[in-house]
């Protein structure tokens, strides 16, 4: 069995290569390859396995709690309709959700465990993947949540204030809203991955979130053709017919096109980054 | 086992690891010995594909690392302890390992009781882990797969004595069973004890390289007289290679016979000769290294 690797024998070889016969292994079955659905296990898990992201995950209830009672208290009692609770939850969500999908990624970065990650798992696309599907996954399970919460509010205030309750968010807007805070959070993810910094990945949400609609407004109102065209580039000004009316054909035309410049190529720059980057 | 071939790894303009190539065989633990900066780390990153050499290759049992189904089941490895989560409890950095590369969960338990971790301990955020206790953990998480073959950078850092030995045996037993181990460090000593194959590494290049009984060998005889200039042109004069070896000491390139014949031939009393082992090991680092070394050869 132990082929004589005792350091008092004294074998004299040619360098570097040792040409001693090697000793027995023992035998082992071929190991299978990890199958897709244990990465998405295992990266769910560890969305949750922290404090730090446990309560950013708790975030989404507690924000839309707070959110709800805020509405109860201060919306006046003619406004008490499931459109306010829904419009007030949705600002949280609209910060904590690509919050959530921006340290999905850069976590692998920041807190390094990217090395045990990638070591287990070599193919970073894979991974990559894993958390692209459950942001989608959370991001949907969280607004479904949050949406709930507002649905009790709406209830609760009602029946506070003597009014009867007022169901006025079709299936359809719903689903819009939904789809908008998707974009936004893939939109955290994009730029996660792009950056693979916390940091980084979090201003860089809010220049897109908040100064670039700003930028982008005040060149409408000074340029025609961009105040017609606009919704062509930009992925917000794309994105906000989905808040109120049903999307025409040309407006859904837009969204995808916007979606494929600021999700889809930046995406694919990010992942030939990711791939060929040092992790250390 | 694991093969490197001419493998390069260039940083811009700076050469880390130039054309290095050596086999890690199965049975034997082989130490990857050399000064900061050497290319340890990166020769190391490079075969589990953490980093894209420039040119050249690596494998470990026949493929590329990244070509292995599930390498956490063929190799355990360990390359910085610190690289962990810090919100995360021991128990649970080795539970997300076990599952994602498939072993059942009863393996944490053993892991943590291999490496002596309590349960206790086990429950803390790694954040309050000591630095002995996060090399424990690196170490459990490695093995947890139960590897083929290991490849560990500096495993002993942090480590108290009684550790320190606790892991030269658990090496041991993993090579005797056939295992292969590829371990760093750039303490000679570490690695004298462990490995039965060295390589040595400087400045990126691989100076010397053999089993550790070679090494030894070549390290020749250490002589000392009351007057060792006179002994050192003695030797010189009878065609054997001499170097300064501590303060009066010679080490002389050939065996012992030849060297007492030389000196008792030139009328020289020895007050000291015996083989030029252990310390002779060290000299050599130092020498191999001496122009890649910061401080220059140690006098
Ligand atoms: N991304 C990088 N860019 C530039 N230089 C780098 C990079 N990564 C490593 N190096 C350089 O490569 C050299 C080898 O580093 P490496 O970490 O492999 O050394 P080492 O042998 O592990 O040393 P130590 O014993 O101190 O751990 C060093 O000079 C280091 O500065
Ligand atoms: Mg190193």
């Amino acid at each position: 069995m132990n082929a004589s690797t005792s350091t008092a024998t004294p074998t004299v070889t040619t360098a570097p290569v040792t040409t001693e016969p090697p000793a027995v292994r023992r035998p082992r079955a071929e190991v299978a390859p990890i199958p897709f659905t244990r990465v998405l296990g295992v990266e769910l898990r560890k969305m949750f396995d922290t404090r730090s992201g446990f309560w950013l995950m708790a975030s989404i209830v507690i924000l839309s709690v707070v959110a709800t009672g805020a509405t109860i208290i201060f919306a006046p009692e003619a406004d008490l309709d499931f459109e306010s609770f829904a419009s007030a939850i949705g600002i949280p969500m609209s910060v904590i959700l690509p919050i959530i999908a921006i340290l999905s990624v850069t976590g692998e970065w920041s807190q390094r465990t990217g090395l045990a990650t990638f070591t287990m798992v070599p193919s970073r696309s894979r991974v990559i993947a894993a958390k692209w599907l459950l942001t989608v996954a959370v991001g949907v399970a969280g607004m479904a949540i949050a949406l709930g919460v507002g649905a009790l509010g709406n209830l609760i205030g009602s029946s506070i204030a003597g009014v009867d309750v007022v169901w006025n968010v079709s299936a359809r807007e719903f689903a819009q809203i939904v789809l908008a805070n998707s974009i936004g959070m893939l939109m955290g993810f994009t730029l996660g991955v792009l950056l693979r910094s916390s940091a980084a990945g979090i201003v860089g949400y809010f220049v897109y979130s908040l100064v670039l609609p700003g930028v982008s407004s005040a060149l409408a109102s000074n340029q025609q053709w961009w105040a017609d065209h606009g919704a062509w580039f930009d992925l917000n000004m794309a994105t906000y017919p989905l808040y109120d009316t049903a999307l025409t054909s040309e407006q859904w035309a837009q969204l995808g096109v916007t979606a494929g410049i600021w999700l889809v190529l930046p995406m694919l720059v990010g992942l030939w980054a990711v791939l060929r980057s040092e992790v250390k | 086992m694991i093969t490197i071939d001419a493998l390069t790894k260039r940083y811009g303009g700076y050469t880390a690891v130039d054309h290095i190539s050596f086999t890690a065989e199965a049975g034997r633990v082989t130490g990857f010995l050399g000064p900061n900066g050497a290319g340890k780390s990166t020769s190391m990153r490079v075969m589990v594909g953490l980093t894209e050499p420039t040119s050249g290759s690596a494998t470990v049992l026949g493929r590329r690392f990244a070509d292995l189904p599930n390498p956490g089941r063929e190799v355990g490895v360990l390359l910085d302890a610190s690289a962990q989560h810090a919100g995360r409890t021991g128990r649970e950095i080795l539970t997300l390992a076990a599952r994602t590369i498939g072993m059942p969960k009863s393996r944490v338990s053993e892991m943590l009781d291999l490496v002596s971790l309590t349960e206790e301990e086990a429950g803390r955020r790694v954040r309050n882990y000591s630095l002995g206790m996060r090399q424990r953990l690196g170490i459990a998480a490695a093995l947890i797969g139960d590897p083929e073959v290991l490849i560990l950078d500096e495993p002993a850092n942090g480590l108290d004595p009684a550790g320190i030995r606790w892991m030269r045996d658990l090496l041991r037993r993993f090579a005797d069973d056939g295992g292969t181990v590829l371990l760093s460090s750039h303490l000679l000593h570490e690695i004298e004890v462990i490995a039965d194959d060295i390589i040595v590494i400087g400045n990126g290049e691989i100076v010397a390289g053999g089993t550790k009984e070679e090494l030894l060998a070549t390290a020749g005889t250490l002589v000392r007289a009351e007057d060792s200039v006179a002994l050192a042109a003695a030797l010189t004069e009878a065609g054997i290679t001499v170097h300064p070896s501590g303060s009066d000491a010679l080490r002389a390139e050939s065996d012992l016979a030849a060297v007492g014949r030389a000196a008792f031939a030139a009328g020289i009393p020895v007050t000291e000769l015996r083989a030029a082992d252990g310390a002779g090991l060290e000299e050599i680092f130092l020498e191999l290294t001496a122009q890649t070394q910061r401080e220059g050869v140690a006098a």
